[in-house]
């Protein structure tokens, strides 16, 4: 025990040291997170406690509903560990540069394996920590869990870490085995993808559309059948839920318990029977130098020619870029998981039952409209991970650009450009069909097509705004930065822009729709103040960060 | 070429380079020699423009770094001491991007990138991802990268670091050619036979501030000992109490 604490003590160091040091504007800094987060925790925590309490007040079904929404939360937290985790095993048993010094070092097999599994599953999980809290404590209340509820809660959320970190951990280590090395980190973006499109399957599964239409089953009893079967009893999340909702119903059932436990206990020794034996020769693999292996430029003929305009220094920082990420499988992989979960998204409206009985001509207008704060919120996901890292991606090459005469201005302008132009092709071709799918009016999709292209802007001037300011120069992977205290932030931020842009419009496009639909007039006053207010605030959010992060670029030393 | 002025760098309370003064001239190779934590990556990233410095000026032919910084890093190559460099580009890419990055492209940069290549055995691998290459082959490439550009001056961290015997060989010949058509270079090293035999002019730093100054024989003077060699004028200057303890250690 004392050699694996002592195989934790540098990370736990670093940690410490991290929090400690006092670099300019960090406490600001502290302080916004911790307001954002409170924010963001109240906000949770508030629906949440609402919808439980409505739940609550239902009879017969209230607690299988909470049950259910519980399932499909927990699984979502399931599958997001899981990726993640596959993700973070990568660095910390593979690439991790304090690896050469614990491998080379007389330390037990055993004790490594529990040391960097423990790694995994703490960088893996404190973000779904966190945002399990406000859940936890909202099911606590409604259903009055009582004092021993937290240890309740603890019996059936620690499993549900450990679980993924290990499955996770013992897919990695079976891939490094497998593949050629160095090529693993490509496999894995193919495996991440292949998880997420098994993780879309899956909800699709559950049918939790059904739910929220009980007049479509036969009879009552048929709905309650389907809230009574668990979305697949060999799942943890639905041991989870189903141990949870137990001690919260005061009907205590021990099996789920102990599913989760003797599973965690038995993938643990299994995981460390396969470290064993596999993890001496995988390591060793994976410091082989990667096979001269020639690649395609992206960059060449028709980018060019479509680059020439500009001045030679931009040209090539884009040239640069966009070679860099297309033979980065790790970062175009996950693209074509974007694509999936558009395509289910689109999917998902087609067959929206906007044109049934029943459905108010008002319900029927709202729709495009939330589809607009929904394809932002996409786009803000996509910012994240492709806009937010780019500077923090530079990292270790700053000194490269930093000791050359190429302005500040150019690093930006090239990574801004290089990021939103893609992105404003998702975001107005996912506006652009839903539209048409759902059928909207002229004026609807001008107002959307405008709004789109506007928070497109502000979004990637956001992220490379957040991305700057909270740089991850030392994280060695991509994948991670968007998930550090930054890119939260950023996420936040993003979220409130939505937010407030949608309200902005809201009451114009109300107003609108409402003249259009009685014959009335529509106050044009009204459409300019909201529309022209949405304007300047995409604007602000496009160019203040963008200049934020050029000070900061410039003053700030590598 | 390169002129410094009361250069400071300070780290909170920490000063790694304390108020130095110093001047490198053209057509001259300026050896910076100091022991681990004396300030002379610190000092060199601060005339490349990485780091800010403090307090002092630094000024590269004439235009300060802090003041006018694009001018300045213009006439300036700078070869660090890692050789951090983008995984995914090939060799070939990374030297056209390099004289991109100093408004330079065409022929003349294809041709003078080529000759490169070839002069450090790199030619085979102009097409090749910089992941596949050693940390050798990077460091010629980082080294061939701030030529590409025909800087004024070069400032270089540990040229020697990774090269076998030939490429340093090459280098210490390509200095010496570079510095002859009246270019400058400053350089960092550990190895004070590259020292002795190639820099005109050599400056001591200990604790972030200079302790000794000139060419060989001043250093000979300076340290009081006129039969001396570099290493003992440099431990005599930066390190003998430490050489005592090791002494010490060895024997205890």
């Amino acid at each position: 025990m004392r050699e694996l604490l002592h195989l934790l003590l540098p990370k736990w160091w670093t940690a410490r040291a991290r929090s400690a040091s006092s670099g300019r504007g960090r406490g600001t800094r502290w302080l916004f997170f911790a307001i954002a987060g409170g924010f963001f925790w109240f906000f949770v925590f508030g629906v949440l406690f609402r919808v439980l309490r409505y739940f609550r007040d239902i009879p017969e079904i209230g607690a299988l509903l909470a049950g259910k929404l519980l399932g499909l939360m927990l699984l979502s937290f399931f599958s997001l560990l899981l990726l993640s985790n596959i993700v973070t095993a990568l660095s910390s048993y593979f690439l991790a540069r304090d690896l050469d010094l614990l491998v080379s070092a007389p330390v037990d097999w055993l004790k490594l394996y529990t040391a960097k599994l423990i790694e995994t599953a703490v960088n893996s999980s404190w973000m779904v920590v966190l945002m399990a809290i406000p859940v936890f404590t909202a099911y606590g209340l409604i259903y009055d869990g009582g004092w021993w509820f937290p240890l309740v809660a603890l019996a059936v959320f620690i499993p549900l870490l450990l679980i993924p970190a290990v499955i996770g951990s013992a897919i990695t280590l079976l891939l490094v085995n497998i593949f050629p090395a160095r090529r693993t980190r490509d496999i894995l973006g193919l495996v991440t993808v292949l998880s997420a499109a098994a993780i879309a399957l899956l909800v699709r599964l559950i049918r939790p559309e059904q739910l929220a239409r009980p007049e479509s089953f036969r009879s009552l009893v048929d709905f309650i059948a389907l809230l009574r079967t668990p979305a697949s009893p060999m799942l943890p999340s639905e041991w989870a839920q189903a141990g949870m909702m137990s001690w919260l119903t005061y009907e205590p059932d021990y099996l789920p318990f102990l599913l989760l436990w003797s599973t965690t206990a038995g993938l643990i020794v299994l995981g460390a029977g396969l470290h064993e034996r596999l993890y001496a020769h995988g390591f060793s693999k994976s410091q082989e130098s990667a096979s001269r292996f020639r690649k395609p430029d992206p960059a060449k003929g028709f980018a060019r020619r479509m680059l020439a305009p500009l001045s030679i220094r931009r040209r090539e920082m884009v040239l640069k870029e966009v070679r860099i990420f297309f033979r980065d499988t790790t970062q175009w992989s996950q693209l074509i998981l974007l694509a999936v979960l558009v395509a289910v998204y689109i999917f998902n409206i087609k067959f929206l039952p906007l044109r049934t009985e029943g459905v108010t001509f008002l319900l029927a207008t709202i729709v495009p409209f939330l589809n607009l704060a929904i394809a932002g919120f996409v786009l803000s996901a996509v910012a994240a991970r492709f806009v937010f890292p780019s500077v923090s991606l530079e990292g270790r090459t700053l000194w490269l650009l930093r000791s050359s005469p190429l302005p500040v201005q150019d690093v930006l302008w090239s990574k801004f450009w290089v990021g939103t132009l893609p992105l404003l092709v998702v975001a107005l071709a996912i506006v652009v069909i839903t539209n048409v799918l759902l059928q909207v009016t002229e004026f609807m999709m001008l107002v959307s097509i405008g709004t789109i292209t506007l928070l497109t802007f502000a979004l990637s001037g956001l992220a490379m705004g957040f991305g700057t300011m909270f740089p991850q120069y030392e994280t060695e992977n991509a994948a991670q930065i968007p998930t550090s205290f930054g890119g939260l932030f950023y996420m936040m931020t993003s979220i409130a822009l939505i937010g407030a842009v949608v309200m902005l419009e809201a009451r114009p496009v109300y107003s609108y729709m409402r003249g259009m639909n009685y014959r009335g007039q529509a106050d044009p006053t009204e459409m300019v103040v909201g529309f022209g207010i949405v304007a300047l605030v995409c604007v602000a959010a496009t160019i203040i960060p963008l200049r934020v992060a050029v000070k900061r670029l410039e003053a700030g030393e590598v | 070429m390169i002129q410094l002025r009361s250069l400071t760098k300070r780290y909170g309370k920490f000063t790694a380079v304390d108020s130095i003064d110093l001047s490198v001239a053209r057509g001259e190779i300026f050896g910076f020699l100091g022991p681990n934590g004396a300030g002379k990556t610190t000092t060199l990233r601060m005339i490349a423009g990485i780091l800010r410095p403090t307090a002092g000026t630094v000024l590269i032919g004439g235009v300060d770094v802090v003041k006018d910084p694009l001018q300045a890093k213009a006439k300036l190559g700078y070869i660090p001491d890692r050789p951090f460099i983008y995984e995914k580009l090939t060799g070939a890419e990374f030297l056209r991007f390099v004289a991109g990055l100093y408004d330079q492209h065409g022929a003349d940069i294809e041709r003078r990138g080529n000759e490169l290549l070839a002069l450090f055995d790199l030619e085979d691998w102009r097409d090749e991802l910089v992941e596949s290459y050693s940390h050798g082959m990077r460091q010629k490439l980082i080294i061939s990268s701030a030529f590409v550009h025909r800087p004024e001056a070069i400032v270089v961290d540990e040229p020697m670091v990774g090269l076998d015997p030939k490429a340093a060989r090459i280098l210490k010949d390509l200095f010496r050619e570079y510095v002859s058509r009246g270019h400058t270079i400053m350089m960092s090293t550990h190895t004070l036979e590259v020292a002795e035999s190639l820099c005109d002019r050599i400056a001591i730093i200990q604790a972030g501030t200079i302790r000794a100054e000139g060419t060989m024989s001043e250093l000979r003077t300076q340290s009081e000992d006129g039969t001396e060699r570099l290493e003992s004028i440099f431990l005599k200057l930066t390190g003998e109490e430490a050489q005592r303890k090791l002494v010490q250690v060895l024997d205890a």
